[in-house]
């Protein structure tokens, strides 16, 4: 048979004009349109659902931008970058001290982790609401004294409860990115003469980044949505003004949606973010970037039209 | 060439003291007896080569030398100071790790896998150190990195990543990144075992160059004709054990123990 084939290819006295792309017709995947019906389907009933109920529906429009709910969206991210930043420092310090060789500050490291990881965060704010029952007075001596409800406002309980009970989990997060950086590094930097902190600084911490970033970023959505939590504490974010807003206005059903839908838009920022993070991060450590969402819905688009066209 | 001996007092130095002196040397990991004792002794200004099967306890035995790895009995001086104690009257002392770091200053080390910092340039990892450790001015230390860079060879690879260098570009990266803290002995630790067979000539250009400058050497090594061209003194260790020493030519020409001789004909 290939002696054929090749006998006629000789005769052929014009040059081969490379090689011939296939003509094939492409599988047919039926699941996917019954799946693709089946959830519009689905989706149209829900929508339905939602519709037919006793919501006031005008009221979303009416208090989105309403200035108490701006003033709350302010306060949800205002608290998410102070907790969040209490928590990455918090976590790099107790990562290092968990992984230190004193067996003293790795012991507290990991007691503190123990606790904060292992009690809810929701139980942790109001414990820290509620100290004032333990310690009536706060005394640092010469340069603050007050009395403890005056001193832990609710602000100051959302931060500490949520910044503290997140330097936990950050904690383990920045661990996992330093145990990932080659102990040969450790070495090198050790055979050149620098000490353990400068080693740290300088060669680990650096190198430690490329893990601790992309679940970091993770964290920061997480933490969007877990300050709703500190409405028990009579701080007023988003949450809780849209909780307030609904109780006067007499719509309260249609403020919680108002509420889901804000913090819907901000995780989804959140997220675009975090994904060109990651992306950013995985330069040089994998060969083809991931596409982005853009080009993957150009990819499918472009596909379509082909199919369309060979068929 | 001339010019080229300006990292080395090591010709000049005291010949007297021994730069690296081991008296029954121990080391165990666990359960694991790696080093028997060893016993040697290495002149300044030589080029000390350790050779020998793998597991043999060379390498170990390179690592006690700066302290990454901690003796378990005998003793063992560079330079006339005892590694990672400090003695007085008839205690020993542990050194703290700020004293050990600074012992290290003044021994340069090269990895088997170079070991490079990745997130810096060429440049910047060669003047990591002086600044970090020595708190060199930058300008300075980055006008000795280069001349240690073109030292290497690579003067036009400065600014490149270790990712875009070959492993034996990387290689002398990191014998440039040693000698920028202008060390008194440099230990090589299988320099070349981790490089392609055609980029293992330029690496042991460099060490040869280095050897010629009067630098003191201990090289662990499976590159023969290296020992014996640029060896001043060859030990093979077998089992945690020297098996034989003596200089390089008579020792792998002309094997006396049976073990030896088994190794180098399978190795030569």
């Amino acid at each position: 048979m290939t002696a054929d084939i090749d006998r006629t290819a000789g005769h052929k006295d014009t040059p081969p004009a490379g090689p011939q792309a296939i003509k094939a017709i492409p599988v047919r995947h039926y699941g996917r349109y019954v799946s693709a019906l089946v959830a519009i389907g689905l989706l149209g009933a829900i929508v339905f659902a939602f519709a037919q109920g006793k919501i006031n529906w005008s009221a979303i429009p009416q208090y989105f931008f309403d200035d108490r709910i701006l003033q709350g969206v302010g306060k949800t991210l205002l608290l998410t970058l102070l907790s969040m930043a209490i928590g990455i420092a918090g976590g790099i310090l107790l990562a290092v001290m968990r992984l230190s060789k004193n067996p003293v500050t790795s012991s507290i490291a990991w007691f503190y982790i123990w606790f904060f990881r292992g009690t809810p965060v929701l139980v942790q704010l109001v414990v820290w609401f509620n100290l004032g029952l333990v310690f009536e007075y706060i005394n640092l001596g010469p340069i603050y004294k007050d009395q403890w409800s005056d001193f832990m406002t609710p602000f100051l309980t959302a931060l500490l409860g949520l910044g503290l009970n997140e330097a936990a989990y950050m904690a383990e997060i920045c661990r996992a990115g330093l145990l990932a950086v080659d102990e040969g590094q450790t070495e090198a930097a050790h055979a050149l003469g620098m000490s353990h902190a400068r080693t740290l600084r300088r060669i680990v911490i650096p190198q430690a980044m490329r893990v601790i970033v992309p679940p970091t970023g993770n964290e920061v959505i997480n933490m969007l949505k877990t300050t709703s939590l500190v409405s028990v504490v009579q701080f007023s974010e988003l949450f809780r003004v849209a909780q307030d807003i609904g109780q006067t206005s007499g719509s309260p059903v249609e403020m919680y949606f108002l509420a889901a839908a804000w913090y819907l838009l901000m995780t989804s920022v959140l997220s675009v973010g975090q994904y060109y993070i990651e992306r950013y991060y995985a330069r040089g450590s994998s060969r083809s970037l991931p596409a982005t969402p853009w080009q993957k819905v150009r990819a499918h688009l472009t596909s379509f039209s082909s199919r369309k066209a060979t068929a | 060439m001339t010019e080229k001996l300006t990292t080395s007092g090591a010709a000049v130095r005291d010949a007297s003291v021994a730069m690296v002196r081991a008296e029954g040397v121990h080391k165990s990991f666990g359960q694991v007896e790696v080093l028997k004792g060893i016993d040697l002794e290495v002149k300044p200004g030589e080029v000390f080569c350790l050779i020998g099967p793998s597991g043999s306890g060379k390498s170990t035995f390179l690592r006690c030398i700066n302290h990454l790895e901690k003796i378990n009995a005998g003793r063992l001086w560079v330079d006339g100071e005892l590694v990672g104690y400090r003695q007085q009257g008839d205690k020993l002392y542990e050194l703290r790790d700020r004293e050990v770091a600074m012992k290290r200053r003044d021994i340069g080390m090269v990895f088997q896998r170079f070991n490079l910092f990745p997130h810096m340039t060429a440049l910047e990892n060669v003047i990591e150190a002086p600044v970090q450790v020595k708190g060199a001015q930058r300008s300075a230390a980055r006008e000795r990195a280069m001349q240690l860079l073109e030292r290497v060879g690579l003067a036009d690879r400065a600014g490149h990543y270790p990712s875009q260098l070959s492993g034996g570009q990387q290689q002398r990266v990191a014998i440039a990144r040693a000698l920028a803290m202008d060390p008194k002995l440099m230990l090589f630790d299988e320099p070349t075992s981790a490089l392609d067979p055609e980029l293992v000539g330029d690496v042991l250009d460099v060490m040869r160059d280095l050897a010629e400058s009067g630098m003191t050497m201990v090289v662990v090594t499976h590159e023969m004709g290296f020992a014996r061209e640029v060896g001043d003194s060859l030990v093979f260790m077998d089992d945690g054990v020297v098996v034989e020493s003596g200089h390089p030519r008579e020792v792998l020409t002309n094997p006396q123990h049976e073990r030896t001789q088994s190794f180098l004909s399978k190795v030569l």
